[in-house]
């Protein structure tokens, strides 16, 4: 007795911190976790994430826009997905969800955008690809620059500015040059994998072309039989070109891709015709040149993409539809803990205190991992708090039966939640299987409504049962050690 | 004391005047699926005058950008929601821009837009899930029951329970679609997955209690063992049910427009879950023990071809006792086949 006692009394304690810590979670201006501790440094904000329903936002399906019977490279595939992260960074947007799913097919959500059209064009259309009069400096690849992205009238124009590179020029490799050439045929099939931006700093370039000029890109030999990129222009970029090249000879031009300098190159001699090539000392690598040549090819995406499905919220319907939903979780917690008080009596009392900590639980939950919150995802969270309450309701109503068996009310309450604890075990594991397949299904082709109710529903399944029989549990044991419970009448029999 | 199972016959009139109603408007009209399944794009606007537009003049600004069968609702505060073929950006931004110069300024409060391919695979996919959740389900009560005599009849009864919730559900999303317009989206199969879920979730609280009954009263008719588990579960059940409605309810008075016919779903198929537990899945258990021919003959009424397989091989086995039972399911397989193809006429008579 004495164990068992001290097992109940380190349980409510248990309880208790994990209650607390909830609490202190779930409490709004929730400072976040930020542990800086020698090598260990958590940085981690705490809250409440609300779904484009909630919030109003943009949710679109690209889907590689290819003839079926072509099959879409993964690598291909992740790329895409990456350059459209790289953009959609660009778009500032707060936690933009940029996934792939299944094997050609992209989700980009974008939670409280304020032009749904805009968006679209950004990240979906192949890139922005211009060519820069970069002056005489060097600028290696990877350096994010602002353009002026306005291809400038047919003047001559000389270089404005000069900047010094940021890395070291000694461990780049022989800058390349370009040359007149011959349009030569290549097809590349290898990807890139874009960096990540960094902030833009320095000066203005100004853009000379556009990739709209650009009418194709191929890699291969030169003269000395050596790698280079070959590139042709239509007749307005040959004209642009032709007259900036006779004005620059000596100085670098570079590609640049959604503001990041892909290659650099210096001009070696006045380029008329629009067939230009890049040449460079020892040539390029393979891998280089085909993924400049892609780049080039593509604007920006290895596979170009559809909208196939596009869905957008306005911030008023969402915000509309988070308060009701709110109040009607309100209503319906009250009504349940006002029903179970009203008819378990005195363990309702405890039921109700579990629910309460089970409520808690499950929004700490749902703030820390955390689970984007969707209006179904609310219903799915309401509705798990009838089946917390249905684990509480069979224990008592089992313990009610032993009670009028006859029982003492130590063995009444033991045996009531030993005996219900097997129905309790089976019906909540069939209702974990169809949300295991409802996750599944939601996850398939970017339903995130589906995915977020079977989410909250089925954490609310495991964390309800924790709570209906270990919390309730340690406080009836904990009840009937103090041995302030005289009559039955308390438990409603 | 209740009598459940001796008036069993009277609780499968009444699930039989539910569900019997719906399948017959499923059969005849189909159901009504949204762009999630069939493609399309929905656009929902708010005009600031909220007289300035009629939903035919809508209806025919979009018919001059090419899209004939748009479907237009107008709502309270000038707000119209826009069903069409699929937009995209584009045309949208064309059509956007006509409407402002035509009626005035507005605000787009909704966009979705749905590729036709998407929505087929979906829909696919959809039936998969479906199939996949009463699987999985039919496979873990078998295991959970492995111990009782008989685990596949448990198995099997709660299964039957799980489709006449399937059937409520869907023949009142059938009914509903051609009252009043209701759409079958995904979060309709979300309802619809969690309707079994609980279904199988209510059927196994009785079945569990049965478990339990059938050890402690071994050797007592099963009527009354059932009996008495659902008398001793009757409590639970109904309160439970209490504290489900309590909260969906709620969620159906003071929840936001857009999840109202999806918690009006949930809330139909779990008080159908609660029943079809207590007054079918647990009475059909004392049928199979009692008159499983009954059972064979429903089986073979609602599936011809499983009638006639039963059938022919009652026949072909030749031996006294079985030629009546042949009898019975090719004459309900019979019966089955005329049923569903009178429907079947009835629906190619219905203009589209």
């Amino acid at each position: 007795m004495f164990t068992d006692r001290r097992r109940t009394l380190a349980l409510l304690g248990l309880i208790i911190v994990l209650a607390a810590t909830a609490v202190w979670i779930d409490l709004p201006g929730n400072p976040g976790i930020h542990i800086h501790l020698g090598p260990i440094n958590l940085d981690r904000d705490i809250e409440l994430r609300r779904g484009l329903d909630l919030q109003g936002g943009l949710q679109v399906l690209l889907e590689a826009d290819l003839p079926p019977e072509e099959t879409v490279d993964a690598g291909a595939m992740e790329a895409t997905r990456a350059i459209i992260e790289q953009r959609v960074n660009g778009l500032g947007v707060s936690e933009p969800l940029i996934q792939l799913s299944g094997s050609k097919r992209i989700i980009v959500e974008l939670p409280g955008i304020e032009d749904p059209e805009r968006a679209i064009q950004t990240f979906g259309e192949t890139g922005l690809l211009e060519f820069i009069d970069a002056g005489r400096t060097f600028l290696p690849a990877g350096t994010v620059v602002a353009t002026t992205e306005q291809v400038a009238p047919t003047t001559p124009i000389s270089p404005t500015v000069t900047v010094t590179p940021t890395t070291e020029l000694g461990t780049l490799s022989p800058e390349p040059s370009l040359t007149a050439t011959e349009a030569g045929t290549a097809t590349p099939t290898v990807v890139i994998t874009p960096t990540l931006p960094r902030g833009p700093e320095g000066p203005v370039y100004q853009t000379i072309l556009t990739g709209r000029h650009l009418t194709g890109a191929n890699m291969g030999f030169g003269e000395l039989g050596l790698m280079e990129i070959h590139f042709q222009l239509n007749d307005e970029g040959a004209a642009l070109f032709d007259q900036y090249s006779s004005t620059h000879v000596g100085q670098q031009m570079c590609i640049v891709l959604d503001k990041e300098i892909v290659s650099c190159a210096r001009i070696n001699e006045r380029i008329p015709g629009g067939s230009v090539s890049i040449s460079r000392e020892g040539g390029f690598s393979e891998e280089e040149a085909e993924s400049i040549v892609i780049r080039l090819k593509y604007g920006a995406l290895p596979i170009p993409l559809r909208v196939e499905t596009n869905r957008t919220v306005g911030p008023t319907l969402g915000e509309d539809s988070l308060q009701k939903s709110l109040l009607a979780g309100a209503i319906g917690l009250s009504t349940v803990t006002l029903f179970m008080l009203l008819y378990y009596r005195f363990p309702g009392v405890l039921a109700d205190l579990a629910l309460l900590i089970y409520a808690s639980v499950v929004l700490a939950l749902f703030k820390s991992i955390p689970v984007v919150l969707t209006l179904p995802g609310i219903a799915g969270f309401i509705l798990s708090v009838g089946m917390a309450v249905d684990a509480n309701i069979l224990i008592f109503e089992r313990m009610k039966e032993e009670l009028r068996a006859g029982k003492g009310l130590r063995l009444a309450v033991e045996q009531g939640f030993s005996r219900a604890w097997p129905s309790i075990r089976d019906s909540n594991f069939s209702t974990l299987i169809t949300c295991a397949i409802l996750f599944w299904f939601g996850s398939y082709f970017g339903a995130s409504v589906v995915k977020g109710f079977a989410l909250t529903l089925g954490l609310g399944v495991i964390v309800s049962m924790f709570t209906a029989i270990i919390v309730t549990r340690t406080f009836l044991r904990l009840i009937i050690d103090l041995d302030v419970v005289k009559h039955h009448r308390w438990f409603g029999v | 004391m209740f009598d459940i199972v001796g008036k069993r016959y009277w609780y499968y009139l009444l699930s039989a005047m539910v569900v019997v109603p719906g399948l017959i408007s499923l059969i005849l009209f189909g159901l009504n699926f949204s762009i999630d399944f069939t493609g399309g794009s929905i656009l929902e606007i708010q005009f600031e005058s909220s007289s300035a537009v009629e939903p035919a003049q809508l209806k025919e600004l979009f018919a001059e950008f090419g899209f004939g069968d748009t479907l237009v609702q107008s709502s309270q505060g000038g707000i119209f929601l826009i069903r069409s073929k699929t937009l995209d950006s584009a045309t949208k931004v064309a059509i956007e821009d006509e409407i402002e110069q035509r009626w005035g300024s507005f605000t787009e409060l909704r966009f979705e837009s749905v590729g036709p391919s998407v929505g087929g695979e979906v829909q696919r996919r959809a039936y998969l899930v479906v199939a996949m959740a009463a699987a999985a389900i039919l496979i873990y009560i078998s295991f959970a029951f492995r111990h009782v005599t008989n685990p596949v009849r448990y198995g099997a009864c709660a299964i039957i329970a799980m489709v006449h919730d399937i059937l409520v559900v869907v023949g009142l999303a059938s009914i509903f679609g051609v009252l009043h317009g209701w759409e079958v989206d995904s979060l309709f199969l979300t309802a619809l997955l969690t309707v079994i879920g609980f279904s199988v979730h209510d059927t196994i609280v009785v079945f569990d209690r049965i478990r339990e009954n059938s050890r402690r009263y071994a050797g007592r008719p099963i009527e009354d063992v059932v009996n008495h588990s659902i008398i001793q579960t009757l409590d639970r059940s109904i309160n439970t049910q209490l504290t489900v409605i309590f909260t969906l309810t709620a969620l159906l008075l003071f929840g936001g427009i857009t999840i109202r016919n999806f918690v009006f779903t949930l809330l139909i198929g779990i008080i159908s879950g609660t029943y079809s537990s207590i007054f079918n899945a647990s009475p059909l258990l004392v049928e199979w023990e009692r008159r499983p021919d009954r059972l064979i003959y429903l089986l073979s009424f609602l599936l011809p071809p499983v009638g006639l397989a039963v059938g022919l091989f009652l026949l072909l086995r030749g031996d006294r006792r079985s030629k009546p039972w042949a009898r019975g399911s090719l004459v309900a397989a019979w019966a089955g086949v005329m049923c569903l193809g009178g429907l079947l006429l009835l629906r190619g008579l219905i203009p589209a």
